[in-house]
């Protein structure tokens, strides 16, 4: 197929579909709402369910129950809006339903602003909701790999039958790029979804559920749970290297958007004789821990520098990662602030003791 | 008479299993699980049904129904039932529901989904109290009465009015079938057993939104025996809460 211009937005709507996700339900909010516009005028084509409902806390409970029928089902919201989601996110880990959810990141706490962040990686990594869980977390950079990671993430949450979300900053969601669809989404056979609830005939009758009041019964489900994210951590870890080589006296550490900058900035030194590299985790949880340590740990790596569009979120993993190897820096702007590649190149500058 | 002539008149309905109650004595929560169980059995409908399960006392309600289950958070069974029955509008959906689960934290999601029309059944259990926490002051509890967060009895001047969920749900527009019963004396179960199989059928022939208000006692937080708490029902519950059919659907081709 063709390369169409795209707004990331419309793009991540058009590739839930054509991964066979063809039921949505929505709750208005900025810097999303064009995936329910687009899947308002689009569901209806395609045969599919499209339900905006009263609020996003009901909406999280809507695909618990779309989820439970065993058919793809998702949703994407913007940071508040995920928040509320967290009740349901929480019930589903704990019943193992597969879904995915698109964080459309925007300035916090509170209501916050409109503008684009990275303010939701504590949320989205470490559990988001009550109890021992976690979300498989995938973080774009680009309106292509947000194709690619949201046609994933739904293989991923099937195999694994955990929610799955995808979160990009509000770029992510308002820029336009050109993309390309596969024709048909082509990916590994799945189990049978014999978990689903599609009445109990010729079977026992089964239950879809959160609770076990004897403890005992808890922490084996639990345990079960844990043992997907072994698993995970196992076979689904996911980064990317740019320009990393023996020259880089700095290795950068940043995702999404602010990675793509990042790139600029690694290119504008480049062309100053200046060489850096930088580690782009694409897989937010499972964290790419043991790659992290390895890239950091090279003998020419003076310095970690962590870039985010918060105050400082992702870096607390870095920081994990790297110990005492190699000091750990930290720049960031956050409020909806995008940092410009000038400014990154500065903080870059300083650290090699070429700062203005 | 030899035990072959003998023949079984009564017995357990194919939609509920035969696992031990954990409900009180005198709860009749029981007998409307066995309502539902009989008008799915009639109806012939308990292969394609799923319910959702409340957070209350009924919360187990999945291990006494002999069908799917989904066990809903506090409050959102009819967000579940929403996203289940729209994904498969050829099978039976019902959410049973206290009222502390459906009139207090579930407001919004019982009055979206009644207003849009979603075509599955609420068995809305209404005892005027929480039951499962042990006692505490629920939306439908009566003006006066005493229970362990209104120990003083309940202060409508601080706390308003109880809310009266089928009256409530019967000014939206959206045609539904709405009815209030009460299960404190044969004649009455009889009568919302009839509710009952209503709903259902008017699911089954993908009629309408469907919600059956069940009065029901709470012996053990309303600290009385279960001959005095059905007494009290009958005197103090159903005056405020009267039983009768609040709304049905256009009649099919008048829609």
């Amino acid at each position: 197929m063709e390369k169409v211009l795209m707004k990331g937005n419309e793009a991540i709507a058009e590739a839930a579909l054509r991964a066979g996700a063809t039921n949505y339900f929505c709750y208005p909010i900025t810097p999303q709402t064009e995936v329910a516009e687009y899947l308002a005028r689009r569901m209806p084509e395609v045969g599919g369910v499209f339900l905006q409902g009263e609020s996003e806390v009901a909406v999280g409970n809507m695909l618990f129950g779309a989820a439970a029928t065993g058919k793809r089902v998702f949703s994407s919201s913007s940071s508040p809006g995920v928040s509320l989601m967290q009740e349901a996110v929480s019930y589903m880990a704990g019943a193992q339903l597969p879904v995915v959810l698109v964080n459309i990141m925007r300035g916090g706490p509170g209501l916050g602003g409109i503008l684009p962040a990275q303010s939701d990686y504590f949320q989205a990594t470490k559990g988001g909701g009550h109890g021992d869980y976690k979300v498989l977390v995938l973080a774009p950079a680009t309106i292509q790999e947000a194709v690619d990671l949201t046609m994933l993430a739904f293989h991923l949450a099937d195999k694994y039958r955990n929610p799955v979300m995808v979160i990009g900053d509000g770029m992510i969601g308002q820029m336009m790029e050109p993309v390309e669809f596969p024709e048909k989404y082509i990916e590994p056979p799945l189990p049978p979804k014999t978990w689903a609830a599609t009445g109990a005939k010729g079977r026992k009758p089964l239950i879809l559920k959160s609770l076990f009041l004897d403890p005992i019964a808890l922490e084996k489900n639990n345990i079960e749970i844990f043992k997907k994210y072994a698993k995970m951590e196992a076979d689904e870890v996911r980064f990317e290297l740019y320009k990393t080589s023996a020259k880089n006296r700095i290795l950068l550490v940043s995702y999404g958007t602010m990675a793509r900058i990042c790139q600029t900035a690694i290119d504008e030194l480049e062309s100053q004789g200046i060489s850096v590299g930088l580690f782009r985790p694409i897989s937010l949880y499972p964290y790419p821990f043991n790659e992290l340590r390895a890239e950091a740990s090279r003998s020419h790596i003076e310095t970690v520098l962590t870039i985010e569009m918060s105050m400082g979120q992702m870096l607390e993993d870095v920081q994990r990662v790297v110990g005492e190897r190699k000091p750990v820096k930290f720049f960031g702007r956050t409020g909806g602030i995008v940092p410009s590649p000038e400014e990154v190149i500065e903080q870059i500058k300083q650290l090699l003791g070429k700062g203005k | 008479m030899s035990l072959d002539a003998m023949k079984a008149t009564f017995t357990r309905p194919e939609s509920l299993t035969d696992a031990v109650t954990h409900y009180c004595p005198g709860c009749t929560h029981g007998v409307i699980h066995r309502l539902v169980a009989e008008s799915l059995d009639e109806l012939g409908l308990r292969e394609r049904t799923v319910g959702v399960a409340p957070v209350g006392c009924s919360v187990l309600a999945y291990n006494y129904f002999n069908c799917d289950f989904l066990e809903s958070p506090h409050g959102r069974a009819p967000a579940l039932a929403t996203g289940f029955k729209r994904l498969r509008p050829d099978m039976i959906v019902f959410t049973y529901q206290g009222d502390g689960d459906l009139a207090s934290i579930g407001m919004a999601e019982i009055v979206h989904a009644a207003n849009r029309g979603e075509k599955f059944t609420t068995i809305f259990v209404n005892n005027a109290i929480y039951g499962m926490t042990g006692g505490q002051m629920a939306p439908t509890t009566l003006p006066g009465q005493v229970t362990t967060t209104s120990p003083r009895g309940r202060n409508v001047k601080e706390v308003g009015m109880p809310i009266r969920m089928v009256e409530l749900l019967a000014t939206l527009a959206t045609p539904a079938y709405l009815e209030r019963v009460s299960v404190h004396s044969p004649q009455q179960i009889i009568r919302a057993k009839a509710a009952i199989k209503r709903a259902f059928a008017y699911q089954e022939a993908g009629r309408c939104f469907s919600l059956i208000e069940v009065l029901s006692t709470c012996p053990t937080n309303w600290g009385k025996t279960p001959t005095e708490a059905t007494q009290w029902l009958n005197e103090n519950i159903i005056p405020y809460y009267p039983m009768r059919v609040f709304k049905t659907p256009p009649e099919a081709g008048n829609e």
